[in-house]
């Protein structure tokens, strides 16, 4: 059977605007975190979701050229960061991970709870983004 | 509380995270890892000496107060494992360099390495029994990705096995930890002793410490849920079959260690003397025949550390101050000369191109420097004074004879006999006779390859000789972990 070129203009159009959406609920549970449900892990699930639509809209080579850095080196960053919130503690003779929160008045937000525990969040979502791509895009490279 | 606790922890996490990202610059990646190595050694020896000196360093992560938390606890038995796990890591790693070939190198080698030791020395030093089985999968999911590192059909085929036992075991794991949770309550291990001495080890704690020592058992290779081990561990590179052979089994046994001396000793007659002795009987006799059937170096090799595994778990089992130090002694000894035998393993594949002992022949008339290195490790291993094998095995034989454990005792002797006469054959095969490697083969220059081996053979030697005040230092850890109130006191500060 002779291959055809796709016709998905829809799902590339509609795709465009859908990750826009999933981008920004991944976003929302990322800073939920701590508190109410979500964290870095879900959020770094949903963000692997949404950029994997990309890939599925598109092809790989047109993703690859938007998104310059490889996963893997994503899991080392997201690692480091991680640890290196635990490690600033140390810094200030607290034990090893002592995470801290205060209250911040900010104009427009009201009052926002900060903590150092979201860097530690942030390490873990780029760790699960990275890994999650990186798990996928070996699996789908497998069938060349 | 103090934070050096965590570093031996924190330090490998790190330096694996970066060689994550520089995988690809495998010069840059040899230093960096080498330099750690290096660093890790001399971090544990302050450590040990440091906890020797001053007792106990407990560390509450994050600030919460212990039972709470999660604890950090170096003690004196913790400090060793560290110790001896910096001295084989480093051998290893530097064998590695000069053997591992670039393409594995560049497939994230170094930090599944470092990722590992982060495992390894999370186990030894977490006080917290949760906390002891994250760091167990840690170990063992760096351990999946090593043990199939490269790829071969081999590899791929005997490493889905060691998968599938280990994930068994470790949701085995998951369920012994959430059962003794709904019976004490807690999951500190410190707080969990002096629950269970409260509640008095009968019944459903005796069925919990058989799970555990289930569960620690087949990560630990012990009879019979040894199978496993022999196969597995022949694929990978000698460098990772060193590094599995020398570290990954004795973490199950020094979970074995901990929580039959902190948790449940309470009724040594049942579980210590009846049991573990029985168990360690069966896994030494076993371990040393399979041993003896084979003519394979590396399968020899990983059969011996069945039957060694044995007797660091008899000398628990006897229970006597004498054989727990015995015990202590046997995991230095043993770690140390068993990682050597493996680098040699490597060394002589280097030369013949193969392991198989009937292939090979008068190896000690080119490569004598080898050939008589690998004899001192390997009579060391049989126990041949004036060597470390016989100065860890008298202490547990005679507390076999003292306490009446006649059978377990004699068997330990057969053992060590049979020990004697693999690694004859083992001597006897590949050094002497005629030389079947051919000329060129012959040429192969080893010299490089022997340096990193070179420190282990001489520290088996060292325990040897300098073995009074080395087993005087066993003694103090056996006293140690087997008052549990030093460890609860040092944990809950009561």
């Amino acid at each position: 059977m002779k291959l055809q070129k796709p016709n998905d203009v829809m799902l590339q159009v509609s795709m465009r605007v859908i990750t826009l959406f999933i981008f920004a609920f991944s976003f929302y549970l990322f800073l939920a975190g701590h508190n109410n449900p979500g964290g870095g892990f879900i959020g770094g699930l949903m963000t692997a979701s949404a950029i994997l639509v990309l890939y599925l809209a598109f092809d790989m080579k047109t993703i690859t050229k938007a998104i310059p850095f490889s996963f893997t080196t994503m899991i080392g960053v997201g690692l480091l960061i991680a640890v290196a919130t635990g490690i600033m503690s140390m810094l200030f003779g607290y034990p090893f991970l002592t995470h801290f929160f205060d209250y911040f008045l900010f104009p427009l937000f009201g009052e926002v709870e900060l903590t150092t525990a979201l860097f530690f969040d942030l390490g873990v979502y780029l760790v699960v983004v990275g890994a999650a791509m990186t798990i996928i895009l070996a699996i789908a490279e497998d069938d060349k | 509380m103090s934070n050096l606790v965590i570093l031996p922890i924190i330090i490998p996490f790190i330096i694996g995270a970066v060689l994550i990202i520089f995988a690809k610059h495998h010069r840059l990646q040899r230093v960096i890892s080498g330099f750690t190595a290096v660093g890790m050694l001399i971090l544990t020896i302050y450590l040990a000496f440091l906890v020797y000196q001053d007792g106990n360093i407990v560390l509450e992560a994050s600030n919460w107060p212990a039972p709470f938390g999660i604890v950090l606890v170096a003690d004196m038995l913790a400090t060793l494992m560290l110790l001896l796990t910096s001295i084989i890591s480093t051998a290893c790693l530097f064998f590695a360099f000069q053997t591992v070939s670039s393409d594995r190198e560049k497939f994230y080698f170094y930090p599944f390495f470092f990722f590992l030791i982060v495992g390894v020395n999370g186990a030894f030093l977490t006080g917290d029994i949760f906390n002891l089985f994250v760091f167990f999968e840690v170990m063992l999911l760096s351990s999946y990705a090593l043990i199939v590192h490269g790829g071969t059909k081999y590899q791929l085929r005997e490493s889905f096995k060691y998968v599938i036992i280990n994930v068994f075991a470790s949701a085995l794991f998951v369920v012994a930890v959430a059962w003794l949770y709904s019976v004490t309550g807690t999951l500190n291990m410190a707080h969990i002793s002096q629950r269970v001495a409260e509640l008095e080890q009968t019944g459903v704690i005796n069925v919990i410490a058989i799970l555990f020592f289930i569960v620690f058992a087949s990560k630990g290779a012990l009879f019979p849920l040894y199978f496993w081990l022999p196969r597995s561990y022949y694929g990978p590179p000698a460098a990772i079959a060193a590094l599995f052979g020398g570290l990954l089994t004795k973490v199950g046994i020094y979970a074995i260690i901990r929580v039959f001396t902190l948790i449940f000793y309470h009724e040594p007659t049942f579980t210590h003397k009846g049991i573990i002795v029985t168990i360690a009987g069966f896994t030494m006799v076993l371990g040393v025949l399979g041993a003896v059937s084979q003519f394979d170096f590396k399968r020899i090799l990983s059969y011996h550390i069945i039957s060694q595994v044995g007797y660091m778990v008899m000398g628990l089992g006897i229970f006597t101050p004498l054989a727990v130090a015995g015990a202590v002694y046997y995991i230095v000894h043993h770690m140390i000369v068993k990682t050597a035998l493996f680098l040699f393993a490597g060394a002589t594949e280097r030369i013949t191109g193969t392991t198989d002992l009937r292939k090979m022949g008068g190896l000690i008339k080119t490569h004598p420097v080898l050939a008589w290195l690998f004899f001192i490790s390997a009579i060391s291993l049989a126990g041949i004074p004036p060597f470390s094998g016989f100065f860890s095995k008298f202490p547990i034989i005679l507390a076999g004879f003292q306490e009446g454990q006649h059978v377990i005792s004699g068997i330990a002797l057969l053992v060590g006999l049979l020990t004697l006469f693999s690694m004859m054959k083992i001597f006897s095969y590949a050094f002497w006779g005629k030389q079947k490697h051919t000329s060129e083969q012959a040429k192969t220059p080893i010299g490089k390859l022997l340096l990193p081996i070179v420190p282990l053979v001489a520290l088996t030697i060292i325990l040897g000789i300098a073995a009074e005040p080395i087993f005087q230092y066993s003694l103090l850890v056996s006293e140690q972990i087997m008052d549990p109130s030093i460890y609860i006191e040092s944990v809950l500060k009561e």
